[in-house]
């Protein structure tokens, strides 16, 4: 591989933010030289130093569509903040090879006073365009975003829908060599995003090197070869695509077994309820096929008469795949008050495909809900063959989260 | 070819990028541009507001200070006296409030896309120019009205034109970096420039100022380039042209440094704004 290849080099890359304490108010003028004077005419020294970014090293081929991760707070930002010039490293070296434009935001300077034409060349420039480009690709960038009929009228007019879509217009339309994306997609209706998507693809496939950030797990998996897994500010894989998001998924769980047995929740109105596992594990480990018991003890601040309890198992974007709910149910809690409740949800057999399932856990007193605990514990379910067929269940990337044994009838017709 | 960016930590003093500034002189003239559009589009007063204030100003001065006060004009109507001075006066400011406010005013800009930051407190200039052209020629039609006959030095103005804008980009590219920082930088501005309006020759001539302050009164720079403007337009008497020349120079040192300690703030912008 010749260094001609290589987009973007970067080496031991790091950032430094310095965190200044509050209550100095030293965001003024007046505020800053009467420390500095109290100080006794000495620099501030209260500053602290955090790293986003400690020593990060990949390069990225040219054509190549990588997908950045990790959970909020990793350094993803940062790093794309640095590759495109937005903030400054503060150690290392990076090498970009060609024309860079980042979408970190679309609409970034669009005024609503001005009409859409008139914004279409306000954004193009700000975005990196000349003048002369966005005139060339003036009517396509019209055309992907659909207001033909609205071009000269003021974009506070428009309806939110589409805003998005002529700034998302505009922004596709932009040629870099290497093109730097941050959640974008998160923007319009299905349809539009549909459009985006596959305008991403034909980016990616005319040889132009991208980097996309993303949280939304199936996208980065639908369009990226290959990703970097970043957590607390240091690469900690680099590989193709699956490998990597499959690593995300265990690192979120080696992070939950770490905390602590027990989970407080708040009503909201300061009092405080909390949950204890059995064991003091807040990790459930199972077989795929295996009989689900979920047993914790509820500590409430004052006494209940009718204790009702929600569990909601989620799936990796967060969104609930099975809910439970004592309440819903009419299920009553047995006999008597107390502060101390123990709880058992048996479910029974479900089945649930191999994988790791947060938990949130909703408590209530009769009718009213008092708490919420989330993400209070995990399920994590080992794969099994369930079946018997030799092998376990096709994993959860192609089946989804929950398998089936149905009755089948599979009979020839002549 | 492909050009090869290569971005490393920065310490110590940085030269200006002018590379950097031509390349994106488009995004300068878009930017003013869209501040242009809006003023003239958002206000159907939009030309007459900027008509409108001057006058009444010089006015308000010319009554006061002509009128009640009975201050020597060089033989002037001290109504085309006082908005000669306004006028400028207003470009200057103008420049200066919008560099000044250019950073914290562009927040979005600042912390979603790259382009050399100096381009925003410089992106004020042709709007601030533009408004004062549509004062300069009310200035005409005002001359007219006096029969004042135009002087041969009106062929200088625009180099002192030129200075009076160094020195309001220069003062504001300190204010705008420091802006970004300090929040109450913006109630600083204005109360500056109107201690600054009364420590300049702007509704007064600088001979009415008592002799033994004059050595102070032009330690101002911009009092000397006031009296320059003025004799370039009516062709009142110019006392000294040293202090035309240490506003230039002042302006200019001003502009330089500014651009320089903005260059090594800058790295900061999009972490504090």
């Amino acid at each position: 591989m010749s260094s001609s290849d290589i987009s973007v080099s970067i080496r031991g890359v790091g950032k430094q933010y310095t965190l200044r304490h509050q209550g100095e108010q030293e965001n003024t003028l007046a505020g800053s030289a009467l420390a500095w004077i109290k100080r006794g005419f000495h620099s501030s020294s209260t500053n602290e130093a955090f790293w986003a970014l400690k020593d990060v090293s990949f390069d990225v081929k040219q054509n190549q569509v990588v997908g950045i991760i990790g959970r909020n707070g990793a350094g993803k930002s940062t790093l794309l903040k640095i590759l495109s010039r937005i903030t400054e490293l503060t150690n290392g070296e990076v090498h970009i090879n060609g024309r860079i434009g980042s979408l970190l935001e679309v609409g970034t300077g669009f005024h609503p006073e001005l009409t859409g034409r008139e914004n279409v060349f306000l954004n193009g420039s700000i975005i990196g365009m000349k003048r002369a480009e966005i005139k060339k690709r003036f009517d396509a960038i019209v055309d992907f975003a659909e207001i033909e009929r609205f071009l000269d009228t003021p974009v506070k007019r428009y309806s939110s829908g589409m805003y998005t879509r002529l700034a998302f217009a505009v922004a596709a339309h932009l040629e870099p060599d290497i093109l730097i994306i941050d959640e974008v997609l998160s923007v319009g209706d299905t349809g539009f995003q549909r459009k985006c998507l596959s305008k991403m693809h034909d980016v990616a496939g005319q040889g132009r090197t991208v980097l996309f950030v993303s949280h939304n797990l199936a996208s980065v998996r639908s369009i990226c070869s290959r990703a970097v897994l970043l957590r607390q500010g240091s690469l900690i894989l680099d590989g193709e695509v699956e490998e990597v998001l499959e690593s995300y998924a265990a690192s979120y769980n080696t992070e939950v077994s770490l905390m602590a047995p027990k989970v407080s929740g708040d009503s909201g109105w300061g009092e405080e309820y909390s949950l204890a596992f059995e064991d003091h594990h807040r990790k459930i480990f199972l077989r795929c096929g295996d009989h689900i018991e979920i047993r914790f003890v509820v500590e409430s601040p004052k006494s209940l008469e009718q204790l009702t309890i929600g569990i909601s198992l989620l799936d990796e974007h967060d969104a609930p795949i099975i809910s439970m709910s004592s309440k819903v149910q009419c299920v009553s809690s047995a006999p008597g008050r107390s502060k101390h409740w123990q709880v058992s949800c048996n479910m029974g057999r479900v089945p649930l495909n191999a994988g790791i399932y947060h938990a949130d856990v909703y408590l209530g007193n009769g009718l009213i809900d008092v708490a919420r605990f989330s993400k209070a514990f995990v399920l994590q379910i080992e794969e099994h063959d369930v079946f018997g067929w030799g092998r376990g269940i096709p994993a959860r990337s192609a089946w989804g989260p929950i398998y089936w044994a149905p009755d089948w009838a599979i009979v020839p017709r002549s | 070819m492909n050009q090869i960016t290569i971005l490393r930590p920065r310490s110590g003093f940085q030269a200006i990028d002018f590379r950097g500034l031509w390349e994106y002189r488009e995004l300068l003239f878009t930017l003013a541009g869209r501040d242009i559009r809006v003023r003239y589009k958002q206000t159907a007063l939009g030309v007459s507001w900027v008509i409108l204030v001057p006058l009444i100003a010089a006015g308000i001065f010319a009554f006061v200070f002509g009128k009640v006060a009975k201050l020597d004009s060089g033989g002037v109507p001290y109504f085309a006296f006082a908005y000669a001075g306004l006028m400028c006066w207003n470009l200057f400011t103008s420049t200066l409030t919008r560099a000044s406010d250019s950073l914290v005013g562009n927040r979005e800009l600042i912390t979603k896309i790259y382009f050399p930051r100096l381009i925003l407190p410089l992106s004020g200039i042709p709007s601030a120019f533009l408004d004062f052209s549509v004062a300069a020629i009310i200035m005409i039609i005002i001359m007219f009205a006096y029969g004042i006959e135009p002087h041969i030095g009106l062929l200088l103005l625009p180099i002192w034109l030129a200075i009076l804008a160094v020195l309001a980009a220069g003062i504001g590219i300190w204010s705008g970096a420091l802006a970004v920082k300090y929040r109450d930088i913006k109630y600083i501005v204005p109360v500056m420039i109107q201690m600054l309006l009364f420590a300049s020759p702007i509704a007064y001539a600088s001979n009415a100022v008592p002799m033994e302050f004059q050595t102070y009164y032009y330690l101002n720079p911009i009092a000397g380039l006031m009296d320059a403007i003025r004799w370039s337009i009516f062709g009142t008497v110019q006392s000294n042209w040293w202090t035309v020349g240490y506003s230039a120079s002042f302006g200019v040192i001003v502009l330089i440094v500014g651009a320089i300690l903005f260059r090594r703030m800058e790295q900061e912008f999009a972490d504090v704004i």
